[in-house]
């Protein structure tokens, strides 16, 4: 099978692989530029650990294939908070314990970002309906919604 | 003890010392390791629930391109029915071996057949379809009720029932018998003016971490090797692969990656000795990660449960009886936690006359492994319901009759020691004076409230603490870090060092780089592996002083330790811990405390949990719409994590009561192997999940510690499930509560 050559720009990075027609976007995210921060759980879509944006739009990138990335603005993890300092959503996750073991919370954090993009003011409501694609089994959520309505406020220059 | 201490550190919500590296996606888990020259592993699962090879034959994947090693249970040297250690309890070796790869029958659909090494993850998956295997397919069996019966098709044939007097003369699906009993349970029910009886069940689930296993190892040809992975103890995953690869312990290190969630689910091995087969036959570093299937199908589930429950009591509610019979699913092999049913099911009674009798069945279902608290949510499920049942018959309060009969220091257990210091009554006095309980329903609302008990274990753990000539110091421990215990060890040396948080660095060493510890499990960690901190800091804080006390030319006895400094009581000087550490080459070089230890003094930790749910007469669907999580901490090291723990077990116990379950062809398949068929509880599914710690010291600790981890999900069952009753005016005996069984109750109702 004849490789295929992709450009791409990650986190703002113009960045060239090649890979299978058939990889995902995540395996080339893991595998091939080892940006492991994105996480597989599943494999299917289900569980949101492998959430990524990609033109500013968030999917799984479990079930992006990898060539879909050519000429698009992919964003991970890696690309979250600055050099020096975190973003006030990490921020935010680590103050109010809104993570255990950690799996789910790259995928979060980048899900997180995505929702207060969209909607820099979400009701708790609507907060647990755009989180509903990321699945964490440790904390039954309280904190991580703690942690995203009060990044809201921060970000919106409120607290 | 505890109450009179003063602590600068401990009981504040400090941030996580592993934080930054999870919430910018550096933290490395087990699927995140790779190698140079590194191949991929594959398994070949069985697509039948039940059946004996005939044939395997492997000649053709081994012919394949790109294919570097084949691994079968032929490679597993001399296995035996030899016990091993591991997680919680023991194991035997050649029924793990069997499981991981079979041997001569297939006991589960997904049961793992054969590995695969090639030099990309799509040629194992090309050259697991050339592996040719003939199988003689039987009945699968895939309920205990099935399973017991006289006729049944037999898992093995060589199983017979442990703990009769006698062994019984055939073999059977029912690998023990268990029996525990005090005072006289038929006179009890004799007093008694009301009683219930009923039936209950409770589903197959599993622990559903979001990481699914993986790991990647290595072999040498001096036969030194290294396994990475995601366990919750890695000192068994040594244990349990030398044994299978008849291996010295001394030859294989084992390092635990950051761990994806377990819940008792990483306290065994699936993958870990395949891979290592794979690596010596190929002499390549393999990776090998399940998929999500592979979990579902493969590992963990907790058990599924039949229990027959009854108890009695008196008309002004002294419960005079309680007995239950129940009957676990152990899956393909032996080793439910059946026994630990028996031991938790009434322990929140303070109740002379009890009866329960256990057990475990083999099915056709993947073996069952260790889930949070294993045993105690089946058992209490049924015991839980029943004494709600009995409370709403004689028409007194939820809270009331469990304070009336609840046990307290003193109370005998019929498991044999009598329980020390447990709160209890704390619990359900905090309960009875919570906001939520004082608040009214509204039309269409249900409301259940249930306890729930855990014994909590000590055991081994051993903690170094290296001081750096700059003042500041790492924390090597053995327990891998799964829910942030790593900040409540920072707090603990932290508060007997009396130096900043942020100078002292915890980390989980390797099998080669801390001594023994136990595995992450049974709520230990903050308890035991805690103790073993805060003697290594008293090590080194002895130390300290000692190195002081040459440096004035005093005694060290003249020398006291205050605030992160040596004081010196024979004159004039105070040094800072900093101040000694830059010194240490001239009074004796470096300085390290350690701290070992075999803890016993494990306390229980009692939960009560409220739950008002709201059910959809239309289609059975149920809504939380109210949840409070009441828990004895002891004392709370980091309050945050400690509130974490309660949440997170109420979620999975919701899901468990409201939604999650196996569901099995007729044929023994699994039919809802993923996230979106079997489905945990959504952000969107819950409302916030209040919670009240409270705090009766153990007086076993030097802090009064509690281990918190497993109680939390033992009450949400019967919590959960007595509110959907009451909202339906139904019996719920059957979870999970998912619509269309809720829907049949209502409909069987009107």
């Amino acid at each position: 099978m004849t490789k295929i050559h992709v450009t791409t720009s990650i986190n703002g990075d113009e960045t060239e692989f090649l890979c299978e027609p058939h990889d995902t976007l995540l395996e080339v995210l893991r595998n091939e530029l080892n940006l492991t921060g994105t996480k597989e759980g599943c494999g299917s879509g289900d569980c949101g650990a492998c959430s990524i944006t990609l033109d500013g739009r968030l999917v799984c990138s479990c079930l992006v294939l990898g060539v879909e990335a050519e000429g698009a603005e992919v964003g991970t993890i890696e690309g979250v908070g600055g050099a020096d300092k975190l973003h006030v959503i990490q921020e935010k996750f680590l103050e109010h314990a809104a993570l255990q073991c950690g799996i789910c919370t790259p995928g979060l954090i980048v899900s997180t970002q995505a929702l207060l993009a969209e909607n820099p003011n979400p009701t708790e409501k609507e907060a647990r309906y755009y989180l509903a694609g990321n699945l964490c089994r440790c904390t039954g959520y309280d904190k991580i919604i703690r942690a995203v309505m009060d990044s809201a406020e921060m970000m919106r220059g409120e607290a | 003890m505890s109450e009179a201490k003063e602590y600068k550190f401990i009981g504040q919500r400090t941030i996580r010392p592993d934080g930054y590296e999870k919430v910018t996606g550096k933290a490395n888990y087990a699927a995140d390791l790779s190698l140079p020259g590194m191949i991929w592993g594959k398994i070949l699962r069985s697509p039948h629930a039940h059946a004996k090879i005939i044939k395997l034959d492997t000649s053709k994947a081994e012919a394949l391109k790109g294919v570097m090693a084949v691994a079968t249970f032929a490679d597993l040297p001399s296995v035996s029915n030899e016990a091993i250690e591991s997680g919680e309890g023991a194991t035997d070796s050649l029924d793990l071996g069997r499981n991981i790869l079979a041997r001569d029958k297939v006991l589960y659909h997904g049961h793992a057949i054969a590995a695969i090494g090639a030099k990309t993850e799509a040629i194992a998956e090309q050259a697991l379809a050339l592996i040719e295997v003939e199988y003689e397919v039987l009945t699968p069996v895939m309920d205990v009720r099935d399973a017991m019966k006289a006729d049944a098709p037999l898992l093995h044939d060589d199983l017979f029932t442990q703990g009769y007097p006698e062994q019984p003369e055939k073999p059977s699906n029912i690998a023990a018998r268990h029996e525990f009993k005090m005072g006289d349970v038929e006179a009890g029910f004799a007093e008694a003016d009301v009683i219930v009886e009923r039936e209950y069940y409770t589903p197959t689930v599993h622990q559903g971490y979001i990481e699914p296993h993986a790991c990647t190892v290595n072999y040498n040809k001096d036969g030194q090797s290294m396994i990475w992975c995601s366990t919750q103890g890695h000192f068994d995953v040594r244990a349990s692969t030398a044994k299978l690869l008849a291996m010295p312990l001394g030859k294989l290190k084992v390092i635990a990656s950051e761990i994806g969630g377990g819940f008792g689910g990483k306290t065994t091995v699936y993958l870990e000795p395949v891979a290592l087969i794979l690596s010596r036959k190929s002499g390549r570093p393999v990776k090998m990660e399940m998929g999500r299937d592979e979990v579902f199908r493969a590992s963990g589930p907790g058990s599924a449960a039949r229990l027959t429950v009854k108890v009695g009591a008196k008309k002004d509610g002294t419960i005079t009886a309680m007995k239950s019979t129940m009957a676990f699913e152990a899956g393909a092999f032996k080793g439910s936690p059946v026994m630990m049913g028996c031991m938790t099911s009434f322990t929140p009674y303070n109740c002379p006359n009890v009866y329960c009798e256990g057990f475990d069945v083999v099915v056709n279902k993947p073996k069952v492994a260790a889930y949070r608290a294993p045993g105690a949510p089946q058992a209490e499920y049924g015991a839980e319901m029943a004494v709600s049942e009995l409370a709403d018959k004689l028409g007194i309060d939820q809270i009331e009759i469990r304070l009336q009969n609840a046990a307290k220091e003193g109370t005998q257990t019929i498991y044999g020691p009598k329980l020390k210091s447990v709160g209890l009554i704390e619990c359900l006095e905090a309960a009875k004076n919570s906001p939520h309980y004082k608040s009214d329903l509204n039309e269409g609302e249900g409301r259940g409230l249930a306890s729930g008990f855990w014994f909590n274990v000590g055991g081994q753990s051993s903690v170094t603490i290296n001081m750096n000539p700059d003042g500041t110091g790492t924390i090597v421990e053995g327990s891998p870090d799964i829910g942030g215990s790593r900040a409540s060890m920072q707090m603990m040396a932290s508060e007997e060092l009396g130096i900043p948080l942020n100078d002292l660095k915890p980390v989980i060493g390797d099998t080669e780089s801390v001594p023994y510890s136990q595995s992450t499990g049974g709520s230990r960690t903050t308890f035991a592996t805690g103790m073993a901190v805060i003697e290594a800091a008293q090590d080194v804080v002895r130390q300290l002083k000692e190195r002081a006390a040459s440096l004035w030319n005093v005694t060290p006895d003249q020398v006291e330790w205050s605030d992160g400094c040596a004081i010196n009581t024979a004159g004039e000087g105070k040094m800072t811990c900093a101040e000694i550490c830059k010194k240490n080459d001239k009074t004796g070089g470096q300085i390290t405390g350690t701290g070992n230890v075999n803890a016993r003094g494990a306390a229980p930790s009692f939960a009560v949990h409220i739950c008002d749910t709201k059910v959809d007469k239309e289609t059975g669907k149920v809504d939380v719409v109210r949840y409070t999580a009441i828990q004895d901490a002891g004392k709370a090291i980091h309050p945050g994590y400690v509130e974490g723990q309660y949440q997170g077990g109420a979620v999975q116990g919701i899901g468990w009561a409201l939604n999650e379950e196996y569901i099995y062809s007729k044929d023994g398949v699994m039919e809802n192997a993923g996230f979106l068929d079997y489905r945990i509880p959504l952000a969107s599914d819950l409302p916030m999940i209040d919670t009240i710690i409270v705090e009766v010291p153990n007086a076993f600790h030097p802090y009064g510690v509690r281990g918190v981890g497993e109680s939390g999900i033992i009450p949400p069952l019967a919590a959960v499930g007595y509110s959907v009753g009451r909202a339906i005016g139904a019996n719920v005996t059957d979870l999970p509560c998912s619509p269309p069984r809720v829907l049949k109750l209502i409909q069987n109702n009107s």
